[in-house]
């Protein structure tokens, strides 16, 4: 149980250094063991506007943003403006007494207002340091650990940039303990230090787990985290990593390098997915295995480049002309990113089909802490029926090719898999090609098309999929059985969902459970009519308009969800949101509620 | 006699090659589809002959193509082959480089699905010196969507898309190539096959990226650049002491377009390193990346844990 839980928020212009103040935090949380959830709103300019950084800990299980901020820090008059009224009794606002000048406060929340000219000694971008050093001794934690951090943040800077960070902090710390009334609890300090990661970290070291030696990919937010992690440890782990010129030529070099042998991978967003459509198509005719992650952001077109959406369902579900098997999957969060990709690639291998990820700005961008032991590197491999090049050497004659008819790369078996070789392998020669072909790879599309060998190639390439469900986990509903209410969501709202059912059934007495779904293709379709069947309310939880998985399940199931809690203003769901909207939809007031979004980030 | 018998190759099963590289190794499973008196012919006859002078093992050469009349040549010859899409055999090729530097990449394909939509990848995939061989049939039109114009098609030329005459400029891909990073820019004619022989084996012996642009005439769309246009007016560099060294000779002569259409090597340069040559990653002794073992060591994944501590 936790015995505390309690937010943090750092607010102020882009470029005040509100990023790296978050991550001083998070490590000091995740080394005494806490859990964390932090969200990042920010906006898609370099300097100025409005970011909002929200750290969340608790010594029990943190599972989103929350509902609340206890310590406030706002680094200029605007953010004390747009949180203060959201500020409740027993928080704590921190704020520099020389530039900002507070509004009406709620009873009961303590306004600390800082000499910040004093304490950083006319640093002006150092009063987020002194600040935090405040922070940390309201919430009972020694100085020691922020100085060693802040050691580590700065080290790069130089010895005496850490030097005087290390100064304003305890200038901050001693400040908070001579002035300002410290919170009734102490942070916890447990046992066993947690490592703290984001999403797009846990996709590329998910990659690196699978065995990943190809990376490349097109910057766009809020994917580029994977690539700039792939690019720093590139050389040091053997993986070659590129940045393309388009998203288009993204998709084509990792099939080509697919297609040679390699594991490879790329990230982009929903913009960015439109452009590959074409070429993942093209890994589905000429069976190449690959993985691909869309990190979704509110759309369409340029959208909101930097807010969360779940609105590319659909695009990734009809993704390229045609009809072809693929595999989709919505990992819950930071740690199943990284669990899911090496899981997915021995799926893609074994029936030689594209894998696609649905991630989104909430978890890729997020940062989490995860127990080290949870990130274990040594995963099972299954690379499928896969014939390299160092796999039967020179045994086979190396002039040989399309006369010998030995090998049909594109053999119509039982399964529909056929074994795959690749470029180099002698003996094995053949073309693989985005027109229809036939076994050989000989292309049926021009004169020799043939409508009973059309059939027979779309069969064997559908036939691969049949028995593929049986592979992957079924989602399990979570909380009473014979609940009044089941929550339906996928991919990355499992957290927040969670949360709201805890909170339902502790603040509000009202039993709800929990089914969510991850993997999208293949779908579970039986034991998901088996559950929801048996529930007696469904209501299903999207950040999205239209309800793109309520369509879904709807079309996979035949089931029709009760009702709709639905998002799309690019933030997403805190857990009371979806409280108070279930509570809304009992009373029979609504079955499609749109919850607002309080802080205006 | 009985010498003769004995040291003849043992009577060939239908359909099986023999073990040793032969003129007709190369040839392929399928005859092509090409109108008859397509350049391409001449094209695909070319590179086989190229590909056996140079003793390569088939299974070591890797074809990638677009789209296109010109594109279907992978199914054509007996190599691995990749009949991409549109416009991507560069970056789909770049992939397949990378991912096993061992293999002899060569890309085809035809004016449209190159300089036209795939003209984005032709830009980079020079700039990067990709260690590759790009070779365009160049028609100077769209053959396979039935005789429209293309991006080197000459001005004033009458199409089922330009009825009245293109208004636009062609692009000119020598200087184009020479200007943006290819370190082998060539151009061949199909009716000069042996010349095309010896520009191709030069450009699969280079070391970087390699355009060979082919006159390669479309006998049924385009009653323009016929091989009777060509004939009088193609006039081999190498005949004329043309020093492929000499930038500004080589963009001259790119340039060169009317009476006299200078068709061999434009230019050539040596000095600088193709993208594999610059990635440490293909250079630590563990071959290909196709074939290196997956997954990384109890150190390296204990170091990556430590970064997030």
């Amino acid at each position: 149980m936790a015995t505390v839980d309690f937010a943090v928020g750092i607010g102020g212009e882009n470029g005040q250094g509100i990023a790296s103040t978050g991550d001083i935090l998070a490590r000091i949380f995740a080394r005494r063991g806490l859990s964390l959830n932090a969200y990042n709103a920010y906006q898609s300019i370099i300097r100025g506007g409005h970011t909002f950084l929200t750290i969340r800990t608790s010594d029990g299980p943190v599972r989103s943003m929350g509902d609340k901020v206890d310590v406030l820090i706002p680094l200029n008059q605007d953010s004390l403006d747009r949180h203060l009224r959201l500020m409740k009794a027993g928080s704590r606002v921190l704020y520099d007494a020389d530039k900002l000048k507070p509004g009406a406060a709620a009873a009961g929340v303590q306004l600390c207002p800082m000499p910040m000219k004093d304490l950083t000694k006319g640093n002006k971008l150092a009063a987020n340091t002194a600040a935090l050093g405040a922070a940390l001794q309201m919430l009972g934690i020694e100085s020691e650990p922020l100085e060693a951090v802040i050691a580590r943040q700065f080290k790069k800077k130089g010895d005496a940039v850490v030097a005087e960070n290390v100064g304003i902090a305890r200038a901050g710390y001693d400040y908070a303990a001579q002035n300002f009334k410290p919170f009734p609890f102490k942070a916890p300090k447990l046992s066993r230090p947690q490592a703290i990661v984001t999403g797009n970290q846990a996709t590329a070291m998910g990659g690196v787990a699978a065995g990943v030696k190809f990376y490349a990919a097109y910057p766009m937010s809020p994917s580029t985290g994977v690539l700039m992690w792939m690019a720093a440890h590139a050389r040091q782990l053997g993986i070659m990593v590129r940045q393309v010129e388009d998203e288009i030529g993204v998709m084509n070099m990792v099939i080509g390098a697919g297609h040679t042998g390699c594991r490879a991978m790329c990230a982009t967003s929903g913009g960015g997915f439109a452009l590959m459509s074409e070429a993942i198509g093209m890994a589905g005719m000429i069976e190449t295995p690959m993985v691909c992650v869309d990190v979704q952001r509110a759309g369409p077109a340029t959208g909101v480049p930097t807010k969360t959406e779940q609105g590319d369902l659909w695009q990734v579900l009809g993704a390229g002309q045609g009809d072809y098997p693929r595999i989709i999957v919505a990992p819950a969060s930071p740690l199943d990113l990284f669990r899911t990709i090496p899981e997915l690639f021995n799926l893609c291998d074994k029936y030689q089909c594209p894998g696609l990820v649905l991630a989104d700005l909430l978890i890729s961008e997020g940062t989490v802490s995860v127990d080290p032991a949870d990130l274990n590197f040594e995963v099972k491999i299954d690379r499928g029926e896969l014939i390299l090049p160092n796999g039967n050497g020179e045994t086979e004659n190396p002039f040989s090719g399309y006369n010998d008819n030995a090998y049909l790369r594109y053999k119509n078996t039982a399964s529909g898999i056929s074994p795959r070789a690749v470029p180099g392998v002698p003996g094995h020669i053949h073309v693989a090609a985005t027109d229809e072909h036939d076994e050989d790879g000989t292309l049926i599309s021009d004169e020799f098309t043939n409508p009973a060998k059309r059939r027979m190639m779309v069969e064997k390439r559908a036939r691969k999929m049949q028995n593929a469900v049986a592979e992957i986990a079924p989602p399990k509903l979570v909380g009473p059985e014979g609940a009044a209410v089941t929550l339906v969501g996928w991919g990355s709202t499992e957290g927040v969902i969670r949360e709201a059912v805890e909170k339902l059934a502790g603040e509000e007495g009202v039993v709800a459970n929990q089914l969510h779904i991850r993997w999208i293709v293949p779908f579970h379709a039986g034991e998901v009519t088996r559950i929801l069947s048996r529930s007696k309310r469904v209501i299903i939880v999207e950040n999205n308009y239209t309800g793109q998985f309520a369509r879904y399940l709807r079309s996979e199931t035949g089931f029709a969800a009760h009702g709709h809690i639905r998002k799309y203003d690019g933030e997403p769901f805190m857990p009371h949101h979806i409280v108070n909207a279930v509570k809304e939809q009992m009373a029979g007031k609504q079955e499609i509620s749109v919850p607002t979004h309080e802080v205006i980030v | 006699m009985s010498t003769a018998v004995e040291t003849a190759p043992a009577p060939a099963t239908p359909g099986v090659r023999p073990s040793q590289l032969t003129k007709d190794t190369y040839k392929g499973k399928i005859h092509p589809d090409w109108c008859p008196g397509c350049g391409d012919f001449s094209v695909l006859s070319a590179l086989q002959t190229a590909l056996f002078e140079l003793g390569l093992k088939p299974h070591q050469v890797l074809v990638v193509s677009g789209i296109g009349c010109s594109s279907n040549l992978p199914g054509f010859i007996n190599a691995y082959g990749m009949h991409t899409l549109h416009g991507r055999s560069l970056a789909v090729a770049t992939g397949a480089k990378l991912g096993n530097h061992e293999l002899k990449v060569i890309c085809t394909g035809g004016d449209g699905d190159g300089y036209g939509i795939g003209g984005n990848h032709f830009v980079h995939t020079m700039r990067r010196n990709v260690n590759l061989t790009y070779i365009v049939m160049d028609n100077q039109i769209y053959g396979l969507t039935t005789g429209q114009i293309s991006p080197t098609s000459v001005k004033g030329m009458k199409t089922k898309s330009t009825p009245h005459g293109s208004v636009e400029n062609p692009i000119n891909p020598i200087p184009m190539a020479i200007v943006g990073g290819a370190t082998y820019v060539a151009r061949a004619f199909s009716g000069k096959q042996k010349h095309m022989v010896d520009i191709l084996k030069g450009a699969i012996q280079h070391k970087g990226f390699a355009l060979v642009d082919v006159f390669s005439p479309c006998v049924t769309y385009n009653k323009d650049n016929t091989y009777q246009w060509f004939n009088p007016r193609v006039k081999i560099l190498e005949d004329q002491g043309h020093d492929p060294t000499d930038f500004h000779k080589a963009i001259e002569r790119g340039y060169q377009w009317g009476e006299e259409i200078p068709i061999g090597l434009f230019w050539k340069r040596v000095d600088l390193p193709s993208l594999e040559d610059l990635e440490p990653v293909l250079h630590d002794g563990n071959g290909p990346l196709a074939g290196r073992k997956l997954g990384i060591s109890k150190e390296q994944a204990d170091a990556l844990i430590q970064e997030m501590l």
